[in-house]
Order: C-alpha cells, then sequence, then structure tokens
C-alpha cells in the first residue's frame, strides 16, 4: 500500500524525493503515525510536501487515494507488511488506476492539470519553456481590428481556464524554480567594478603590508568592488499581456528579490509606454516619462516587457488616437526612442514566441530596441547584449529614419 | 528521545499538525522549515521549543548581507593583527582568534541547543545551499586551524521563510516542512486570551469580527496579523472603548493598517456602504 501511496503522489504531481520517501519510513517506524491515517496524513505532509502551494495537491492525492477506506483501519500493519517486504512496483496498480478514474469531476480536472506538469517538466530546467498555459499564441481575446480593447479573453476557454487557474495556484512550484533559474539568469548582469565613494579597509592588503612592515601595522584602503548595474524595468501590463502576467511577474520577483543591482526601479505601461508610466496598476497612477528619464542616464540599462502587439495607430499616433495627428512627436514610437536614446543599454523581452512576431508593431519596434523571447535562453542573450556582445540582429545605435514608420 | 516532546507552552498556543511537525522534526534531527503570513508566530515557534524542552536558544537572524560561513565562524584577523601590533591577546593561537557564529556555536556546545535561522529567504540565493553539509553533518571545519568541529548533540534547528525568495529544492529536501495557516477564529481566540487573559467577551467577539472582516477586503494589500490584533484589543481596552462602537467608529484602525493605502481604501469602502453601521455585513 505505502509504495502505491508514493507512485500515487507522484502521479499528482508532487516530486516526493527517495530520501523524504525514506524519512516517512523513519518517522512512521518511530510510531508518529500512531495506526491513525490522520496520523498518517500529518506526518507525511510534513516530511515530503515542502511548499505550501503543494498543500492543494497533497490533499486531493490523499483523498482520492484513501477514499472509502475505513476509518478502523490500521495503518501500522500496512507498514509492518511493507517493512517486511519493502517492494516498490513500477507502477500503480490497476485498482487503484480505476479508483482514480472513477473520481468524475476532479478526475478530469487532476489528468488535465497532470498532463500540463507532464508538458511542463519536459521543459523544465532547460532554456525554452515559453509563456503560459499556451493556449493561444495570442493570448486569445486581444484586439479588435479597430484597436479597441474586448474585455473577455476570448472564446474556448471555459474548461480551459478552470483547470489553468488551478494549476497556477496548484503548481506554483513549477514557479518557483523559474524565479531561480530567472534570479541566476539575471545575475550575469552584475558587473563589479571598482566604485567611487568610501574607501574600505582591504583587509589582506592590510596584512600584506604590515608583514612586509615587519609587524609595524600599515592600513591599506582600497574602493569597494561593488555591482554597478542600475536597472529599470518597464512592463506592459493588461490587455493583451494578460495570458502572460505570471510570467511577467516571475521576472519581476527575480529581479526585485535580486539584491545585486546599485539600483531598480520598475513601472508598468499599457501596449506602450507614453508620456506617463505607473507604479500602481489598480490606481493608473505614477510619475511621466520625462520625470523618470530625467533621474536615469546612460550608466542605466533599460528592460521593456511587453508582447509588442497593438494597433500601429498606438505606436505611430499621439496616444494612440484614432485621428491623424500631424506631429508625431510625441506618439509612442517616439516615447520608445526618446527612452533609448537616453539609455543605449535597453533590449526589449516579449512573452510571445520568436516565430510568432509577425505582426507590424513588432517589426516597428524591433527597428528601435533588440527584441529577445521572454525565456531563460532569451534573457540570457539579452544579457549578454547589455554586456556589450554584438547581438545577431541589427541593432541600430541610430534613431529610426521615417521610412521605417511609413509601412503603414 | 520521546516522540511527543513539544505540546505548544501556555504563551504559546499551536495547531496539532504544528505540533506534529515540531516532534517529527526533533526526532528525525532534521531543520524545521516554517512559512506563513508575517505575525503567525513563526519566529515565537523557536522560543517556544527552547522553553519547553528548556534548551538554550541561540538566534540567528539573517541579513540580506550574511554569509552562510558566518553562521559557523568567522576568523577576527583585525583584532589579531591589532594584538600582534600593540600586544594583548594570546596572538600566537590562532583559535582564539576564530569565534563562533550562532550555527557553529550550537554544534560545538556540550548540550544541546535551539538555533533559529530567522528570515533564511533574506539572505543571497546560494546561502542555503551553502549550509546543506552543515546541517547534514552538524560539522564543519574552521579552514584557519584544520579543527572540525562535529555536534556531540545534535542542535534543534527552525528555519523561517518569508518567501521574499525561494528556496532551492536541494535544501528543501533536507527539511522538515510546515506552513502556518492563518488562525481560524476559535484558535484566535485562545491566542488572544493568552495575551489578555481577561477580555471581556464582548469585546472579543466584536474585535474579532472586524478584524476577520478586514483581512476579507480587497482592497487591503497588507492584512492585518495576530500581532496587530492583540496590540489593538490592547489599545481598545486601555482607552476604554465600548464593545457597540468597535462596529460604528473602528478606533484605531492605524494599529492595524500600516499602509495609508490601506486606511483611505477602508474609508471608501466604509462610505460606499452608505450608513456606517452596516458597512461590509
Amino acid at each position: 500500500m505505502f509504495t502505491d501511496f508514493l507512485f500515487h503522489l507522484r502521479a499528482h504531481g508532487l516530486k516526493v524525493s527517495t530520501t523524504e520517501w525514506l524519512s516517512l519510513m523513519d518517522a512512521m517506524s518511530r510510531g508518529f503515525v500512531k495506526s491513525s491515517l490522520a496520523g498518517l496524513y500529518s506526518t507525511a505532509r510534513a516530511v515530503l510536501v515542502k511548499k505550501e502551494t503543494e498543500y492543494d495537491i497533497y490533499d486531493r492525492a490523499f483523498g482520492s487515494f484513501f477514499e472509502g477506506i475505513d476509518a478502523q483501519f490500521d495503518v501500522s500493519e500496512e507498514l509492518l507488511d511493507w517493512l517486511s517486504n519493502p517492494k516498490l512496483p513500477k507502477q500503480l496498480s490497476e485498482e487503484d488506476l480505476k479508483k482514480i478514474k472513477e473520481y468524475d469531476w476532479d478526475t478530469l480536472r487532476e489528468e488535465f492539470e497532470k498532463r500540463l506538469k507532464e508538458q511542463k517538466e519536459r521543459h523544465d530546467g532547460g532554456n525554452h519553456w515559453v509563456g503560459t498555459g499556451g493556449t493561444s499564441a495570442f493570448g486569445s481575446g486581444g484586439f479588435n481590428p479597430m484597436g479597441i480593447r474586448v474585455g473577455d479573453q476570448g472564446g474556448g476557454r471555459s474548461a480551459v481556464q478552470v483547470a489553468t487557474d488551478r494549476r497556477f495556484q496548484n503548481l506554483r512550484s513549477d514557479r518557483v524554480l523559474d524565479t531561480r533559474q530567472i534570479g541566476s539568469a539575471l545575475r550575469r548582469l552584475r558587473r563589479l567594478a571598482k566604485d567611487s565613494g568610501p574607501e574600505e579597509l582591504d583587509i589582506d592588503l592590510s596584512i600584506d603590508e604590515s608583514a612586509r612592515n615587519a609587524g609595524e601595522i600599515e592600513l591599506v584602503f582600497a574602493p569597494p568592488r561593488r555591482n554597478r548595474v542600475k536597472l529599470l524595468l518597464l512592463m506592459d501590463v493588461g490587455g493583451s499581456m494578460d495570458p502572460y502576467a505570471e510570467l511577467c511577474e516571475r521576472l519581476f520577483s527575480a529581479a526585485n528579490a535580486a539584491n545585486h543591482f546599485k539600483a531598480f526601479k520598475h513601472y508598468f505601461f499599457h501596449n506602450c509606454p507614453y508620456e506617463q508610466l505607473y507604479e500602481n496598476i489598480e490606481r493608473w497612477k505614477g510619475p511621466t516619462t520625462a520625470d523618470v528619464l530625467k533621474q536615469i542616464d546612460n550608466t542605466w540599462t533599460v528592460v521593456i516587457v511587453g508582447d509588442a502587439y497593438m494597433h500601429p495607430y498606438e505606436l505611430t499616433h499621439v496616444g494612440g488616437a484614432i485621428h491623424y495627428h500631424h506631429s508625431n512627436s510625441d506618439s509612442g514610437l517616439d516615447w520608445l526612442r526618446r527612452i533609448r536614446r537616453r539609455v543605449p543599454n535597453s533590449v526589449w523581452l516579449n512573452p510571445e514566441p520568436e516565430r510568432i512576431w509577425t505582426a507590424p508593431t513588432i517589426r516597428l519596434i524591433r527597428t528601435v530596441y533588440p527584441m529577445f523571447p521572454l525565456t531563460l535562453d532569451g534573457i540570457s542573450r539579452a544579457v549578454d547584449v547589455m554586456r556589450g556582445a554584438r547581438p545577431n540582429e541589427p541593432n541600430p545605435a541610430d534613431p529610426v529614419q521615417p521610412h521605417s514608420v511609413r509601412i503603414w | 528521545m520521546g516522540i511527543d516532546q513539544f505540546k505548544g507552552t501556555a504563551d504559546y498556543i499551536t495547531s496539532a499538525e504544528l505540533r506534529d511537525a515540531v516532534n517529527i522534526s526533533v526526532a528525525l534531527e532534521k531543520p524545521l522549515l516554517i512559512k506563513g503570513e508575517p505575525g503567525t508566530g513563526k519566529t515565537r515557534l523557536a522560543e517556544a521549543i527552547a522553553d519547553q524542552l528548556n534548551l538554550e536558544l541561540i538566534n540567528w537572524n539573517v541579513k540580506s548581507t550574511s554569509k552562510a560561513v558566518d553562521g559557523l565562524y568567522v576568523y577576527d584577523t583585525v583584532q589579531r593583527l591589532n594584538d600582534s601590533r600593540f600586544g594583548g591577546g594570546d596572538v600566537d593561537n590562532i583559535r582564539h582568534y576564530i569565534k563562533y557564529g550562532a550555527l557553529g556555536r550550537a554544534i560545538a556546545a556540550d548540550e544541546r541547543k535551539v538555533v533559529l535561522v530567522d528570515e533564511i529567504d533574506k539572505a543571497d540565493m546560494e546561502f542555503p545551499n551553502d549550509l546543506l553539509h552543515e546541517l547534514d553533518r552538524m560539522s564543519f571545519t574552521v579552514d584557519e586551524t584544520g579543527d572540525v568541529i562535529s555536534a556531540k548533540q545534535r542542535p534543534i534547528v527552525v528555519i523561517t521563510s518569508n518567501n521574499e525568495k525561494e528556496l532551492p529544492d536541494a535544501f528543501l529536501r533536507r527539511c522538515i516542512f510546515h506552513f502556518i495557516a492563518f488562525p481560524e477564529k476559535d484558535l484566535m481566540e485562545q491566542i488572544v486570551r493568552v495575551h489578555h487573559p481577561d477580555v471581556e467577551q464582548d469585546l472579543l467577539d466584536q474585535a474579532l469580527l472586524r478584524f476577520y472582516w478586514l483581512r476579507e477586503q480587497p482592497e487591503i494589500r497588507k492584512r492585518p496579523s495576530t500581532s496587530e490584533l492583540i496590540d489593538w484589543i490592547a489599545a481598545m481596552r486601555r482607552a476604554g472603548i465600548s464593545p457597540a462602537s468597535i462596529e460604528e467608529k473602528l478606533p484605531f484602525l492605524g494599529v492595524l493598517l500600516k499602509r495609508e493605502t490601506d486606511l483611505s481604501a477602508i474609508k471608501q469602502a466604509r462610505s460606499r456602504s452608505g450608513s456606517p453601521r452596516r458597512f461590509g455585513m
């Protein structure tokens, strides 16, 4: 039974390692389970489940495995049985499989999640996990041709959506790993350099010098070596970016938690940054773009995250206004150029997979910013560019000529 | 060791599941990792364990600049250099300048200690990984002297995390884990009574009602915690607020809500609902 339970947990997506399993056996043989299912429940959870986000998975796995088992059921007898012959079968038994299958609605959801999970595992640890649910390349819903936002996220998601929502709740452990991975990728931005500012006592050099000085103390001061990277993160939120909210959150928490930047600022925008940036996406309040640009200079690095997918008007015309304005001085594209001019060391990260970067606005933005997919691989490439390596694509440092606007 | 060592103390109320987790961690000699909302008593747990088992508690407050090795030992080169120049101290004996950190002290001690590694997620990402070996073996080597310090009695290690950073899997695999869920009303009543033994039932009921209502408001970014509830009740008792006026006025709201935006959001929510007597109920 116990082995079946282990495989049942694994089948539900809990990554129970053999060490942890043996710890559980250890705890049980020390009498923690007290023969009762309740005891087994809390003991196994404390030993096997390491994230609160996995509690729900565990609960459902436990529930479905032990469903219908008598309350008088004696766990310890089963344990004795197992301990006298501790074999691990290769798979769940027919009976257990049947039991899971009979688990009607929940089973449906579990199977779906399991499939998502399997899919996830194949990508996990690699550099190429892309997007979120990936139910639709363009994040469903999106825009109608006139550039007016459709409130709902579009059709075909109802059943899927429930499961997807659950997935974010339940499988947040996947995100956990990802945040670490993104954090590690961002770490490469670190550029240690002798900093100006107050000097620090260099202990190694002081000892060396003192020894050379026959024990007469010689204190050596040197400027500290600090990471000098200053990062401004601008993120697109809402609309077509909704499906990627989770992914952006990951990038954000990784960047925010990384304490290796000398300075870190972040603002939000919708579709394209104009004269106003937002600190708070619920209240749409924040400083003007001009003010933000005043505070930063060419020693900064700007990372813009967005799908660059919008109506061309929003990019080429004032504030995305419908009517044509003869002066483009405040169009979205102008603001983008202005940011790039102020901070040449800038990149654009796009959560959409690279192969579908076909939207006209994407092409247009790529003339201003080198664009990379928001994957580990993409972030690494972006970091390379910011560190001074040549990108494989045109990276126009000079302002875009008007003709590129005229594709419209 | 028996398996039911820890039962919670008179002034620290635990759930049965948390007690189990503590006892399992003590019995299996594995570090206990505790997560939970701020104010749910993660740090207090270590004190309660030390209290109950009558052991000394050694506190290691992790900072963003903390390094794993600091918890084991620090070699005070500057002191030694100073002593060698100006006399004083036993300069020849390098051991004299090895200072044990929190974990190092616990491992080197003759008696069993409780070590609290508080807010491990504040440190650098690699911090937990750097401690894996030491937590497994409960021994470490002092590089400067080559001394190997091994625990005679494995310390009980309690680690808290606020989820600011995710912890590496290899580290998690070695821990016993418990997430302190926010206390339900019944448990909360017990907890409040520990701090306010003679609180009037009326006041307590009203305060709890308001408190849980506040926590449910979607506008609130930083939800009030247990410790804030206890302070709130203390403030109201001292000011002699009548239970009836709690609903009406929500006095001393600043004790519960620490963010300006939360305060104004609640004020708005109350004015939206018209009569202040009936908001949100």
